[in-house]
């Protein structure tokens, strides 16, 4: 589903935020990613959305080889991957529904096929009851979820999430993370960049730690991670 | 229904919803959204306004008679029998359509009428005042007019012949030049209400900056985020345009009254005009494509600077 092969992204000022990182993960894959601030984990999940484009190297998503990938075809891939943001990124002038609802807008969905899939997207997150609700009326965790609902909308084939349960209580983030494993459930790959290491050896799958921009562990599947076919 | 109407009938649909949202979004702040379009309208009012100013200058124009007219001021000596069996002659000619003819009395008490100087010319022993045959010629062409009054002139009646010509041809003139200036001014108030549309939609732009990068982020088309703020534009040309409109109606209802009353001085029956349909759909089509358009650019060129990072 990713493959990345020696890939180096360079900044205009020099700065080297990930150095030859090669890994692949399957379709079907759930696996985390950890390091610390500044080690590049938001950076290689930018590559895989195009948020950024890699200096040298080869991204493939789902195939595709990124660097291949024109300017107006963007759009159609990040409809094909859900991002989980750290700050939500939820649009405060509209309801909850409204913010759910706009990969689908954005999609062309009819209004009656919209409204069916945000209130199931809705009810997994458990927040159905508040799809009236403005974005500040929700607390740190409902915000979040309204967000992990809006990723998921659009049954993306893949779901990154860049530091899900940063501003979260362990109670909430364990809550978020089994949202993740039940949607790996149902064959979507997830790639979760998080520091929150005592979640993570909690759960059977594998780990890719970046130090420095490197790919220090992780780089190859153990035998022992689950993979959802 | 087959897969293509759906389509099509989704399509209309996304554009009917971002055609009144985008009112929608314009009416929650309506002192602003009004401010811009009162810019614009003022903008196009001008223009409008001095076209419409030609228009009726141009009715007044053509209802003067636009064929020229040529006077032949005869000899002091020639009397009014004489005067009479020339024009007589005359309008047996080819090349004169009609002939009037002013004897001495009526020229002098039409002067005596109009000039004012009636007790000035008592006092004379006798009427200074020629007769005067006013010939119309057959083609309005003023070369033919030339050539004729070429061979009126050398008749051994007429003292002076005059082709009264010149101040239609200045008349024809200074409107061709109002004309064109109804054209510059059109071309930079076009600009200007381009620049305030594009500068309106700019900062729209930067104030929904954080939705721009949402959008983006989940995978909207630029197609997508750029028919909100073009459809922001068109409505800003719209209302715009329906405020052009009103302030030159608006104009001219105040402009009634004393143009009647100036109009009964020089017995006429002449009335300002309105825009007509026609005229008044060009100013909202212009209203509305210069909206669109500046939109358009403003768009074109901020819209691909906010990228999410």
């Amino acid at each position: 589903m990713i493959r990345f092969v020696d890939v180096t992204k360079r900044y205009p000022n020099g700065y080297e935020a990930l150095s030859g990182v090669s890994f692949h993960l399957e379709q079907g894959e759930m696996a985390f990613l950890t390091g610390r601030s500044g080690a590049g984990k938001s950076t290689l999940l930018k590559l895989i959305a195009l948020i950024e484009r890699a200096s040298t190297g080869q991204v493939l998503v789902g195939g595709q080889n990124l660097a291949k990938l024109a300017r107006r075809r963007i759009p159609e891939l990040r409809r094909r991957i859900g991002v989980v943001f750290q700050d939500h990124r939820l649009l405060f002038d509209r309801t909850v529904y409204h913010n759910v609802a706009l990969p689908l807008v954005i999609a062309g969905f009819t209004h009656q096929e919209t409204a069916k899939r945000v209130r199931a997207a809705l009810d997994k997150v458990g927040l159905l009851h508040r799809e009236k609700a403005y974005p500040v009326t929700l607390s740190g965790g409902e915000q979040q979820r309204v967000g992990l609902a809006r990723a998921v909308v659009n049954r993306p084939s893949l779901l990154l999430a860049d530091e899900p349960t940063g501003n979260l209580d362990p109670e909430l983030s364990r809550e978020v993370f089994g949202l993740f494993r039940a949607f790996n459930q149902v064959g979507v790959t997830v790639l979760v960049a998080t520091h929150d290491l005592s979640l993570i050896e909690e759960l059977p799958y594998r780990t890719l730690t970046l130090e420095e921009g490197r790919l220090i562990a992780g780089a190859d599947r153990p035998a022992t991670t689950e993979v959802t076919p | 229904m087959s897969r293509p109407f759906v389509r099509l009938e989704l399509w209309i649909l996304r554009h009917l919803e971002a055609l009144f949202g985008t009112l929608r979004d314009l009416l929650r702040r309506p002192l602003a959204s009004l401010m811009t379009a009162t810019v614009i309208g003022i903008a196009l009012a001008l223009p409008t306004g001095l076209y419409l100013l030609l228009g009726n200058l141009q009715r007044i124009a053509t209802g003067w008679d636009a064929t020229p007219r040529i006077s032949l001021f005869l000899h002091q000596e020639v009397t009014d029998e004489q005067a009479t069996r020339l024009a007589a002659s005359l309008r047996g000619r080819t090349g004169a359509a009609t002939v009037q003819l002013i004897t001495k009395e009526e020229a002098l008490a039409e002067f005596t009428n109009y000039s004012g100087f009636g007790d000035a010319l008592k006092a004379l022993d006798q009427n200074p005042l020629p007769a005067v045959l006013v010939v119309q010629p057959q083609s309005s062409d003023p070369q033919a007019a030339e050539v004729l009054l070429d061979k009126l002139k050398s008749l051994p009646e007429v003292e002076q012949a005059q082709l009264d010509m010149a101040w239609l041809k200045r008349l024809h003139a200074v409107m061709a030049v109002g004309q064109q200036a109804v054209l510059v001014l059109a071309g930079l108030l076009g600009a200007a209400v381009l620049l305030v549309i594009g500068n309106t939609i700019r900062l729209t732009i930067q104030n929904r900056r954080d939705e721009v990068v949402v959008l983006k982020l989940i995978g909207g088309s630029d197609a997508f985020i750029r028919r909100p703020f073009l459809y922001t534009g068109l409505w800003y040309g719209l209302l715009g345009g329906s405020l052009a409109l009103a302030l030159v109606h608006g104009s001219i209802y105040l402009l009634a009254e004393p143009i009647d009353r100036l109009a009964i001085l020089y017995s006429s029956a002449f009335r300002l005009s309105g825009p007509d349909t026609i005229a008044s759909l060009t100013v909202l089509g212009s209203g509305i494509g210069l909206g669109w358009v500046g939109a358009w650019l403003a768009v074109g060129r901020h819209l691909r600077e906010i990228e999410p990072s």
